[in-house]
């Protein structure tokens, strides 16, 4: 009873990619929980953001729109945005501070 | 008749050896973005986790072609693994934080129990949910159609030029923004700055060479 549906979905249900997906995304918050190098930090919050591109991907294809598949298109340049705008602010703390640990950033603290 | 043919062929192909290829593929790329993705968190060396996240987003790649949308696993290999990595490299390289890091001792008591059982606490959650009810409802192809008689980049860029134009607009000045910002940012302090020529940001006290060659011209 496998249909051309199906085979037109690729053969592995979406359920698998979903899960995959969850634990990569959980991997990547712990990371960024856990880290102190913030650079190593901001790699973690790509790791989430790829996460959720996979399941937009996973999404288009169940629900067989094109949408999702446009939405990656549009986090794909917000992240290349963060990514930059994250990398200068590290740059310009660093050359305030000679570490790039999250733990030197306490200037704000009373 | 054409098209019974091709969804008979494709029925074929769903039912026997192509199914245990499409099962071979997803567990090879599903261990390569997992173990990647710990890679990234364990290494104690910045330069491994940009490597180890290489990996994985090579393996995102892989899973984005085994669902049919070639053209998004091509720009995450060019744009993630091509430039992001590259600029984490560059910056990691540029700041030369390419130190091993401690990463056994633990600043903060309690921190990563308390993370791990966040975390778990989520993503079980999740997948619980997930198991208990439907993962998608709703209409099918509302957006558009991700039928395979086109082409998938030519699916992409109709809908990104008709239905979603105003928000790809709105990308382009986010870029612009983003780059002015990151340029705000990386600029030297004004008190270097202003300490050689009050007048000329750009030349460098640093480089003699370009110091004469602006004495040259002045006269």
């Amino acid at each position: 009873m496998i249909g051309a549906a199906s085979a037109l979905n690729g053969n592995i249900s979406g359920e698998w990619y979903l899960a995959l997906a969850a634990v990569l995304f959980a991997i990547g918050a712990f990371g960024l929980l856990i880290r102190r190098n913030v650079l190593v930090m901001f790699m973690c919050v790509e790791l989430m953001l790829n996460a959720a591109n996979l399941t937009f991907v996973t999404f288009a294809n169940m629900l067989h729109d094109i949408g999702g598949q446009v939405l990656v298109f549009f986090v794909l340049v917000v992240a290349a945005a963060e990514v930059v705008v994250g990398l200068g602010i590290v740059v310009a703390i660093f050359r305030r501070r000679a570490n790039a640990t999250a733990d030197d950033f306490h200037l704000m603290k009373g | 008749m054409a098209a019974v043919m091709h969804g008979v062929l494709l029925a074929a192909t769903a039912t026997g050896h192509a199914s245990l290829v499409d099962w071979g593929t997803f567990v090879v790329a599903a261990a390569i973005v997992l173990s990647g993705a710990i890679g990234v968190v364990v290494a104690r060396n910045p330069v491994h986790s940009a490597l180890m996240l290489v990996m994985t987003l090579f393996g995102i790649a892989v899973l984005f072609v085994l669902q049919r949308d070639d053209f998004l696993a091509a720009v995450q290999v060019i744009v993630y693994a091509g430039a992001i990595v590259v600029l984490f490299l560059f910056v990691i390289m540029f700041l030369g934080v390419d130190r091993d890091e401690n990463i056994a001792t633990e600043p903060l008591r309690g921190q990563r129990p308390l993370a791990v059982a966040l975390v778990a606490l989520g993503v079980t959650g999740l997948l619980l949910l997930g198991e208990v009810s439907k993962w998608t409802t709703g209409a099918l192809s509302v957006a558009g159609s991700t039928d395979s008689s086109t082409s998938n980049v030519a699916q992409l860029g109709t809908s990104v030029y008709t239905t979603y134009l105003f928000p790809f607009e709105v990308t382009s000045a986010l870029l612009v923004i983003a780059v002015v910002g990151a340029v705000a940012l990386a600029r030297r302090p004004p008190a270097v700055v202003t300490a050689p020529e009050p007048d000329d940001g750009l030349v460098d006290e640093s480089a003699p060479a370009a110091a004469d060659a602006h004495q040259e011209v002045t006269p």
